[in-house]
């Protein structure tokens, strides 16, 4: 492998100029990845070393890529909720909710107040499964095995809530074009309450056992650190933007699915570095905390979804008993509803950043053309400057701390 | 400042013959303008002291294969951060000679993004440093989403394999 990489990218490789002859050591081409451990996903970076300080790095994606763009063009708009899933797999229902909320806007559904409030939950939710997978695999990176281990039961108290609301776990599927599928059963009421008076004590354990961990604390400050500019200029959104002290949130700039409603603050770093994007983090699972507890206490009364019969499937036991209902499900089910001709730019703040959902619709079945803004494709390519002059054990924690998800970079 | 303002202040820098097109998709507004203004388009929007369209959101490749003349389109994403006010910028050029100038100088971000544009569309974008397919591997031979090549066709009929029809 390492072969055909070193052919390919003839600009890679040791270089024996001039400008070289000042390292101390002679230049060595280390080749991380596409399967490494330590890069959670499929990524290559190509590294010319000095000894352990990187001086230059060459990134190849694209190892994973599904061509969802591709496939948007051929399938009716409900069914490329299920490619939404799959590009930040770590907070579906979040992927899942900003697709739904563009169509919407294209189709104009007003959804209910009650669905809204759902889908604030199941997204706040969603940012803690996110955050908690970065915050405690970053310790991990950095050698801290126990907090990950402690933290991670409560992502899986977050699964189970999507299972009671939507039967899947990873890839969830949530949610319809207008609402949500099915209403909170008693059972998810319950367990989102016990997650909301249980769930801050195992944070603040694992917060007890990192934050101000002396070792943590050396292995993560002044590390991948980038400037609010550079990062501005690099089009950085999300936890990495704010631990640069931007305070730019997709939630707060433009509200969607009435996030105007709940009291919340945007927690901002100040150098950028890994330490900084780490605080971050874990100050946004609080604030989630605090806004699910709002959207709970307020839950309005009222339907979950909106009344949309050409697009809103309706409920089963009436599809055998109703023609009305037997002729949506069928034209539903089929794609043969046409959506009106428009184009339609809505953003979502995902797990990463601004996660936003370009679709032009030409007035057929399918999308005309439908682009995702990724954000981990937009800020990855900020990395080889993060690591440039530190050592590999750095590079290797500011890439855990930036959240790269291979799914979501190359959809 | 409101999406008029940011209209008129265009057309009356650039001119109507470079700015043109102008529209309101769900508040948002889209301008259309050329080759050869792009980037002082940009430039101008990235300097105003008002506007101040500093952060690039996202650059999307289309291809529209009956618009003769102008196959294909680059659509520009910018946001204004200070004033919260997004803007769309599209540019169409000739399938035969797909080139753009590239505005990597001014986004650091603009390089991956047009790297996928090509990579797709193959949209050449003149003086980027380094231009080569980022998602798909590097020896194929055509650029996947123009419309030319269709996905399999949901109702085709000439597959009627028992096993691997539908």
């Amino acid at each position: 492998m390492s072969d055909v990489a070193l052919v390919s990218n003839p600009n890679v490789g040791i270089d024996k100029s001039e400008e070289n002859k000042k390292y101390v050591n002679e230049l060595t081409t280390l080749n991380l990845g596409p399967t490494h451990p330590a890069t959670h996903g499929i990524f290559q970076n190509i590294l010319t070393m000095d000894g352990e300080t990187i001086i230059d790095s060459e990134q190849t994606v694209g190892y994973i890529h599904r061509a969802f763009e591709k496939i948007a063009e051929r399938r009716p708009f409900y069914q490329i909720t299920t490619l939404t899933d799959r590009m930040n797999y770590c907070s579906s229902p979040i992927n899942n909710m900003g697709w739904h909320m563009t169509v919407e806007k294209l189709l104009g559904i007003d959804v209910p107040k009650r669905a809204q409030y759902m889908r604030v939950i199941m997204m706040e939710l969603a940012r803690i499964a996110d955050h908690i997978i970065c915050n405690s695999v970053l310790a991990v990176d950095t050698g801290a095995m126990t907090g990950f281990l402690y933290v991670m039961q409560w992502r899986e108290h977050i699964y189970e809530i999507y299972e009671e609301l939507c039967g899947a776990r990873l890839t969830t599927n949530m949610g319809r074009f207008g609402g949500m599928e099915r209403d909170f059963s008693a059972e998810a009421i319950r367990k989102i309450k016990h997650f909301l008076s249980e769930f801050p004590k195992g944070l603040r354990e694992f917060e007890s056992l990192v934050k101000r961990n002396r070792i943590f604390m050396d292995r993560t400050t002044g590390v991948g650190a980038i400037s609010s500019e550079r990062a501005l200029n690099y089009g950085f959104t999300g936890p990495n933007l704010r631990a640069t002290g931007v305070d730019y949130d997709v939630r707060v700039m433009n509200p969607y699915s009435s996030y105007e409603d709940f009291e919340f603050e945007i927690p901002v770093g100040t150098t950028g570095d890994t330490y900084d994007r780490f605080l971050v983090r874990g100050e946004e699972m609080w604030q989630s905390l605090r806004i699910i507890q709002q959207a709970m206490d307020n839950l309005p009364e009222g339907p979950y979804h909106a009344d949309a019969p050409h697009y809103y499937l309706p409920p089963k036991q009436e599809v055998y008993n109703n023609m009305e209902a037997l002729i949506y499900h069928f034209k539903i089910v089929m794609g043969e509803i046409d959506a009106p001709v428009g184009e339609v730019y809505h953003s979502v703040e995902g797990g990463n950043g601004e996660l936003g959902f370009y679709l032009v619709s030409d007035g057929g079945r399918t999308p005309y053309r439908l682009k995702f803004r990724r954000p981990c494709f937009i800020y990855y390519q900020a990395f080889p400057e993060m690591i440039k002059g530190s050592t590999l054990s750095d590079a290797i924690i500011t890439m855990s701390s930036m959240n790269v998800i291979a799914g979501e970079l190359d959809t | 400042m409101t999406n008029e303002q940011i209209a008129q202040d265009l057309v009356a820098k650039f001119g109507e013959d470079k700015i043109y097109g102008i529209m309101e998709n769900y508040g948002l507004l889209n301008v259309t303008t050329s080759v050869d203004t792009i980037v002082p388009l940009l430039h101008y929007l990235y300097q105003h002291p008002t506007f101040k369209f500093q952060f690039l959101t996202d650059l999307a490749g289309i291809h529209f294969p009956d618009a003769v003349g102008q196959e294909l389109g680059v659509i520009y994403h910018l946001h204004s951060l200070e004033n919260n006010v997004r803007l769309i910028i599209k540019l169409y050029v000739p399938i035969e000679s797909p080139k753009v100038p590239t505005i990597t100088g001014l986004y650091a971000t603009a390089n991956w993004m047009e790297r996928e544009a090509f990579d797709f569309y193959g949209l050449i974008f003149e003086g980027h440093p380094n231009l080569i397919r980022i998602l798909n591997v590097e020896d194929m031979d055509y650029h996947p989403m123009r419309k030319e090549y269709p996905m399999e066709d949901a109702t085709r009929q000439d597959k009627i394999d028992a096993l691997f029809g539908r």
